[in-house]
This record gives C-alpha cells, sequence and structure tokens, in this order.
C-alpha cells in the first residue's frame, strides 16, 4: 500500500492537472457561455479548453457573407499541414439562436458537408450570445426583416482561451493568420 | 387564464427579494429613433418593457459584490472588467469616501452591469427602451423636439469630469424614471451593435467585405447630436471597459 500511494497521488496529479491550473484572466473562457451544437450535445464554452480552437459567428439563413465565413474556415484550416490541422478544433457560434435550432444547424452542417468531427456549429441562449460576441470583440444587430449586420472574423483561441490571432479577410486565405496557427501550435508556450 | 395570472404572481413575488429596486412600466410602441431600424428610415418598435427608476448605485452594487465574490475588482476576469473596475471605491469591499452610497456606481464594465442585472431578475435595456425613456421630460413623454429638452442633455458635457458625482434621486420624468440623462452615462444591452451596418461592404472586393446585411446606416434626427454623441461613446467602447462616468440600470419584460 504504501508503496502505491505515491502513484495515486501521480495519478491524481494527472488528472486533475488541467482543472488545477487557474484559467488566465484574459481567458474567453471566464465567461460562462453554455453551448448547444449541431447533434444537441450540450457543453460550456470553457470545455473546449485544452486544444486551440478557431472560431467565428454566424447564422444559418444569412446568404451574403455567412457562406463565406464558413468556406474560409473551411480553407484556413485546409491550409495548414497536416501535423497542425489535427490539433486544432472549429466552433461556429450562431447570432441567431431564434432561428437556428438543433435541428437547423444539423442541416446546415449537412448540406455544407461540414465533418461533425471537425465542426461544431453551435447555438446558446440570445443573453449569453450577445456576451459572447463582447469577448471576442464581435459585433452584431438584428434588423426589421430578421437578416443580422454582423462583422465577419475568424478567431484563434490558444488552448486556454486567449485570443492569439484575429483576421478579418474573409473569401479568401489570410497567410498571415494561418501562420499564427502554425506558430502557436508549434510553440503552445510563447 | 387565471391560474396562469395566479402563477405570473406567484412567481413575481418569489423573484422579488425584499427592498427590491423600483421598476416604472412603459407602454412602447413605435419610436422615431436617431438609430433607424433597418439602417435607413423605419421607426423603431419597442414592446411593453419595466425600468429601473434610478440607476444602479455603490450601495447596491456593493451588496451584490459581497452576494458574488466572483465579481469583485481583486477576483474579477480580466477579460471582463479592465483595471480600472470599481476602482475609486476603498477596497475590494468598502466604498470609502471617493464612492458615496447613494451615488450611482461608475467604472463598471458591461459584463459587470450584465451580471447585476440578472442577480435581479433583469437584464440591461436595450440602445431604443433607453432612448425612448430618456425622450421624456418632467411632463411630456417625447419632449424631443422642444430645446429646453436638448440644452438639459447637452448640460451634462459642461460638468468637468472629475466633479464629484451627485446623488441620485433627480426629479421623476413622465414615465416615474429619475436620472436617466444625467448625472451618468448607462450601459445598454446592444452597446456593441448600434453601428455595425457600415459601408465597407464592397462586395466586388473581398479583401474590404467586413459586415454582412445592409449598406451603411443614415443617423436620424441630425439637429440630435446630443443624443449621437452617446452613440458614438457606446460604439467606442468594449465589453471590459469601464469609465468615470458609466453606470447603469435595469430592465424588465412588462
Amino acid at each position: 500500500m504504501k508503496r502505491l500511494l505515491p502513484l495515486f497521488a501521480m495519478l491524481l496529479l494527472l488528472g486533475s492537472a488541467r482543472a488545477a491550473t487557474p484559467l488566465p484572466g484574459d481567458s474567453v473562457y471566464n465567461l460562462p457561455v453554455q453551448l448547444t451544437d449541431q447533434d444537441g450535445r450540450r457543453q460550456t464554452l470553457a470545455e473546449r479548453r485544452g486544444r486551440p480552437q478557431l472560431v467565428t459567428m454566424f447564422y444559418t439563413s444569412c446568404q451574403m457573407v455567412c457562406p463565406m465565413i464558413i468556406d474560409s474556415l473551411r480553407l484556413t484550416r485546409n491550409a495548414l499541414d497536416p501535423a497542425t490541422r489535427a490539433q486544432v478544433d472549429l466552433l461556429a457560434v450562431s447570432f441567431d439562436p431564434a432561428k437556428d435550432d438543433v435541428t437547423t444547424l444539423k442541416n446546415y452542417a449537412e448540406k455544407r458537408k461540414l465533418d461533425p468531427r471537425i465542426w461544431t456549429l453551435a447555438r446558446a441562449e440570445p443573453a449569453q450570445v450577445r456576451q459572447l460576441s463582447g469577448v471576442l470583440g464581435l459585433q452584431y444587430r438584428q434588423l426589421p426583416d430578421g437578416e443580422f449586420n454582423h462583422s465577419s472574423e475568424l478567431i484563434l483561441l490558444d488552448a486556454d482561451g486567449r485570443i492569439a490571432a484575429r483576421t478579418a479577410r474573409i473569401g479568401k486565405l489570410d497567410p498571415e493568420f494561418v501562420e499564427a496557427i502554425h506558430q502557436l501550435v508549434a510553440h503552445p508556450h510563447d | 387564464m387565471r391560474v396562469r395570472l395566479a402563477l405570473a404572481l406567484l412567481g413575481l413575488m418569489l423573484a422579488l427579494p425584499a427592498g427590491a429596486a423600483d421598476y416604472a412600466a412603459l407602454p412602447g410602441g413605435r419610436f422615431a429613433s436617431v438609430l433607424p431600424a433597418d439602417g435607413k428610415v423605419a421607426p423603431a418598435q419597442v414592446a411593453p418593457f419595466r425600468l429601473r427608476t434610478e440607476p444602479v448605485t455603490n450601495a447596491e452594487f456593493l451588496a451584490f459584490v459581497k452576494a458574488h465574490p466572483q465579481w469583485r475588482r481583486d477576483r474579477v476576469a480580466a477579460i471582463l472588467a479592465d483595471r480600472r473596475y470599481l476602482s475609486h471605491w476603498a477596497d475590494a469591499e468598502t466604498l470609502g469616501g471617493e464612492a458615496l452610497p447613494r451615488q450611482p456606481v461608475t467604472r463598471i464594465s458591461w459584463f459587470a452591469a450584465q451580471a447585476y442585472c440578472e442577480s435581479e431578475g433583469a437584464r440591461l435595456p436595450s440602445w431604443y427602451e433607453w432612448e425612448y425613456a430618456a425622450a421624456a421630460d418632467a411632463s411630456r413623454r417625447d419632449a424631443r423636439s422642444d430645446p429646453a429638452w436638448r440644452e438639459n442633455l447637452l448640460a451634462w458635457y459642461s460638468r468637468p469630469s472629475n466633479a464629484p458625482l451627485p446623488d441620485i434621486g433627480g426629479a421623476p420624468n413622465a414615465y416615474g424614471v429619475r436620472d436617466i440623462t444625467r448625472p451618468v452615462w448607462e450601459w445598454v444591452d446592444d452597446f456593441n451593435a448600434l453601428l455595425v451596418a457600415s459601408d465597407s461592404r464592397d462586395q466586388n472586393d473581398p479583401d474590404v467585405l467586413k459586415f454582412c446585411g445592409a449598406g451603411a446606416i443614415s443617423l436620424q434626427e441630425k439637429e440630435n447630436y446630443a443624443v449621437l454623441m452617446r452613440i458614438a461613446m457606446l460604439s467606442a467602447l468594449k465589453a471590459a471597459d469601464t469609465t468615470n462616468n458609466m453606470g447603469f440600470r435595469c430592465a424588465k419584460p412588462q
């Protein structure tokens, strides 16, 4: 038993290592946000801690820029070398929780051929959508016809949820942003 | 129907702690905002709502911080409030001489204001709700065409920003709402949504394509620049920012 104790201690340490490290104050994971994804799975935003994330906000009924936001996210991921690509998750949160329910997100993901192992399309309650846009520095405004005006950006979060890079270049690859992702994955503690 | 009403009343009683803040009922309706709803000319539609009659005070915010220590200035996450958050208080749980109990609380981030309102079973008002409530004077619900109303709004700018804030308790407007244009500016829920529409959207050049949706927003009532300045100010802020003169009040559905 005595010999096992250090082993237990080590297991405990390993198991709690991530949870025990306090979140950096500038992490977006300090914001409590409850996400529900295209398969109806519930996850808090902070549960995405541990791996770098490419994050954006969009809505499915948007005809103009949003398809290009999704395209840009795909384009960016495809531009990564395979080792880096395997380290990064994609998250797109809807501005429009009233229309974008789980089924709508699911249909959209299927129509756009967004592999659920890579893509998380998510909704949150309206107040939390506004808060999330606040920490991410994105703006949106609903118009009387139900459409939204919104800023379109891709945001890179490090494993602890700090904003490491962002790009407003949509529809075209931003090489500097791609480089920032490579840098982050290669040197996560810089 | 009667059951539903009884349930609603019961819910209301349970939700209201003792000594709860006063809220005034505002009827809402079509409202000619300085910010057209469609970015062009459409009037805003304001649903009936209730608005806190007074801004949140230092004493009220102190009680909130004691009950929710994650909002103490020495514990709050940097991404939710900047370094000046509550920095005029004597310490994390003491107001001191620079922050009197009945003064409106300032140096508050949007996140902190939201969290406070949530603790009161409320939310921040939207810009339209705030603008609608602030359009009233002591006797009229929409006094904006009266030069006296405009001068009153502009008088705010002549007060030195380092002068101590007066206590709340000004005269009520036609809705029974006090201190809405003075002594502090107030956060609104959609502060970062007001000037989103931008003419930087140009479908021929995806490099500069920044915004989705309708084109350039056109501001109405240009002579009403005291209100437009508020929009410019709110739009310039980030959600974690705090300023000497930015406070808040909360709103609830009808």
